[in-house]
């Protein structure tokens, strides 16, 4: 899969997108692309706005969502166009897979016919045709005996089987990007490994670019090239995968690695974040992070940082990029009393 | 080190019946677990759905009568189940489930909430209650401007150390935590793990610590065990068995773990996830095994120790070491 370097013309780029809910902010101006065949992982608590991002990318948001700002899908524009050409689009060169597979699958239809729905729509095919490509696609992303399991229904069928299933609709279009939001996030960690390991190998198949919308590091590491770090409805770091995990900048993204127990080596007291994600009503002036940062100054209660650049494809929205906090993190032997008490002070 | 709970033979099966007029099938949620924790001591569980992990939980902490085997708790037999001595026993031992609000009463403040468990077993005056619940929030690392608040008014992260407050207030020898933190976003699960780590340390309190995530269960626990469909295939010290994984599920599983940073060898297994209604003959595990030999689709492996470690697996284990065990 080789991917296009440097990108002549993004994929997908994303311009200032803004996304507000009856005045509530939830996207506060987003400026992502996404280069042909590239693999860009999307990480960040619950609220911090990775899904509502490709959501209104794609014009699935309910209609009291507020949506300014521009989506250029190889160069076309994406936000306010026409509901007819956003159906080719959804499905075709864009798909989108979620968390939960049995939901987003019709409980009355066979896997069959709804992947043969998929097929008609985007594919434009019909009668054995069909059927045979929608085999074909359940042999693809590993269904075994494909050909009479398409007559099956999807309660028939496992949390795995059905991820396969969805994302096997997602490629009856043939999409130059899927995107998926916490695909393996209800399955167990063996099946979630094999669901990895399939998406890895359907995009060196296709080409096709990967949007991967996780709260999970690792599943990010272990998948993309590039990551944006979200928090409050901004990106505050972007950058690649190893510079990211290994010389993250933005103190959340640092206590974002911090907060991941080690499975090896000695354990070590985990760098928590304290307080909690802001109230999106009650936005910080200033850096949102501001109130839970150990490197926060004065400067950061007023002055809203920007993603800037420093350094090659690395970005960071922080006025102390790398800074060391000043306290050290107290050491484990501390009591709980005073290690505990202050972290919730700090919450609304 | 003494046993603070000792668990013998632990079996538990449900009858289930597939559709309405389907017969009813009996799914062995657990199947002949024995474990031990000792005072002070922290045992994990870790374990896939429909490994029977929580189901262990709660017959160990006596919310569930075994259909098999024993659970004695400081020497003494576990009470029946909703008897008096059940209830006095309750205050000795108590359980963390994963939605704290599930957990707690909507209706009552924090304060009281907290208080609650005193009221029930007769602990104190009234207002050396509510004197002990304010010092146990600060404990938790609540605010006392939290104290006065009710459940919906608190984060996902405040709500769970107010379950955990609560469960101090009898001052347990004993937890059983059911995937704590699973609910949470990473970095409050990192406080709530840490407050996991202080309190094991200051109150020394035992702790059965069941969770599908790995990484959490080897920063909370000394001694880890593997389940897989109802059994425990693995068992050994925390940092043993995550470093040098012996059981193939349980290499499967560590491997799995996503990592971020350097990538490492994934195995990854091939096949369904194990269905409890469904156990295949002999070793449950040997449908999806790399390993698996003619023995394994026959006789089911017993846990054989090897070196500090119990494993249950004909491969690894090998003849030597099942004779060994024997003698």
């Amino acid at each position: 899969m080789a991917t296009v370097n440097p990108p002549a013309q993004p994929l997908v780029a994303i311009r200032d997108l803004q996304v507000s809910f009856a005045g509530v902010p939830a996207l506060r101006g987003i400026d992502l692309t996404v280069a042909p065949g590239e693999a860009v992982g999307l990480v960040g608590e619950s609220g911090s706005g990775k899904s509502v991002t490709w959501l209104a990318a794609l014009s699935l948001l309910p209609a009291k969502a507020r949506v300014t700002g521009s989506v250029l899908l190889a160069g076309e524009e994406l936000i306010g166009a026409p509901p007819a050409r956003l159906d080719d689009v959804r499905g075709g060169r864009v798909a989108m897979i979620f968390q939960d597979p049995a939901s987003a699958l019709n409980p009355v239809l066979t896997v069959g016919r709804q992947i043969g729905e998929a097929l008609a729509l985007h594919a434009g095919l019909s009668g054995g045709a069909l059927r045979a490509e929608a085999k074909r696609l359940m042999e693809l992303v590993g269904i075994p005996d494909a050909g009479r399991r398409l007559d099956a229904y999807p309660h028939e069928f496992s949390g795995g089987q059905n991820q396969r299933v969805m994302i096997a609709m997602a490629l009856a279009g043939k999409p130059d990007l899927l995107v998926a939001d916490e695909p393996t996030t209800a399955l167990d960690v063996t099946i979630q490994a094999q669901i990895l390991d399939l998406l890895r190998a359907v995009r060196r198949e296709f080409g096709m670019a990967l949007v991967l919308i996780s709260h999970d590091l690792g599943v990010i590491a272990e998948t993309c090239e590039r990551v944006a770090v979200m928090y409050a409805g901004r990106i505050v770091e972007e950058a690649p995968v190893a510079p990211l995990f290994g010389e993250a900048l933005h103190p959340y993204t640092r206590g974002l690695v911090g907060s991941l127990p080690p499975l090896d080596g000695p354990r070590r007291r985990l760098t928590s974040i304290p307080g909690t994600v802001p109230d999106p009503r009650h936005l910080p002036a200033g850096c949102a992070f501001a109130p839970r940062c150990p490197v926060a100054s004065g400067g950061c209660r007023e002055t809203d940082p920007r993603l800037a650049a420093v350094g090659e494809a690395h970005r960071v929205a922080c006025l102390h990029p790398g800074a060391e906090a000043a306290v050290p993190v107290p050491a484990a032997a501390t009591l709980p009393a005073t290690t505990g008490a202050p972290a919730m002070a700090l919450t609304s | 080190m003494i046993s603070l709970v000792t668990a013998r033979d632990l079996a538990r099966t449900y009858q289930l019946r597939r559709g309405v007029f389907g017969r009813p099938v009996a799914v062995r949620a657990v199947d002949g677990v024995s474990l031990h924790v000792g005072a002070g001591e922290t045992l994990g569980i870790v374990g896939e759905s429909g490994s029977g992990k929580s189901t262990l939980g709660r017959m160990v902490l006596g919310l569930e009568k075994p259909d098999g085997g024993a659970v004695t708790f400081d020497g003494a037999p576990m009470p029946e189940p909703l008897t008096a001595a059940w209830r006095r026993s309750r205050a000795r031992m108590q359980m963390i489930y994963q939605d704290p609000l599930g957990a707690l009463d909507r209706r009552l403040t924090v304060r009281d909430q907290v208080a609650e468990p005193l009221a029930i077993h007769g602990l104190g005056a009234s207002s050396e209650r509510m004197e002990k619940a304010l010092a146990m929030l600060g404990r938790v690392g609540l605010s006392r401007h939290v104290a006065s608040r009710y459940p919906h008014e608190l984060s996902g992260g405040q709500r769970q150390r107010v379950v955990l407050a609560r469960a101090l207030m009898t001052d347990p020898a004993f937890l059983v935590c059911d995937e704590p933190v699973s609910a949470l976003d990473v970095s409050i699960q990192a406080q709530v793990v840490n407050l996991l780590v202080d309190l094991q340390e200051s109150l020394g309190i035992a702790m059965l610590f069941i969770s599908h995530d790995l990484r959490v269960v080897r920063q909370v626990s000394r001694r880890v065990a593997v389940m897989y469909l109802g059994r425990i295939v693995e068992e050994g010290d925390a940092d043993d068995l995550f470093a040098d994984p012996r059981h193939p599920y349980t290499r499967a599983l560590v491997s799995a773990a996503p990592a971020p940073g350097g990538k490492r060898e994934r195995i990854i297994l091939t096949g369904e996830p194990p269905n409890p209604a469904a156990r295949p003959p002999g070793c449950a595990f040997h449908p999806r095994c790399p390993l698996a030999e003619a023995r394994c689709r026959e006789t089911a492996p017993a846990l054989t120790t090897l070196g500090g470690r119990r494993v249950a697996c004909h491969v690894v284990a090998g003849p030597a070491a099942a004779t060994r065990e024997a003698a």
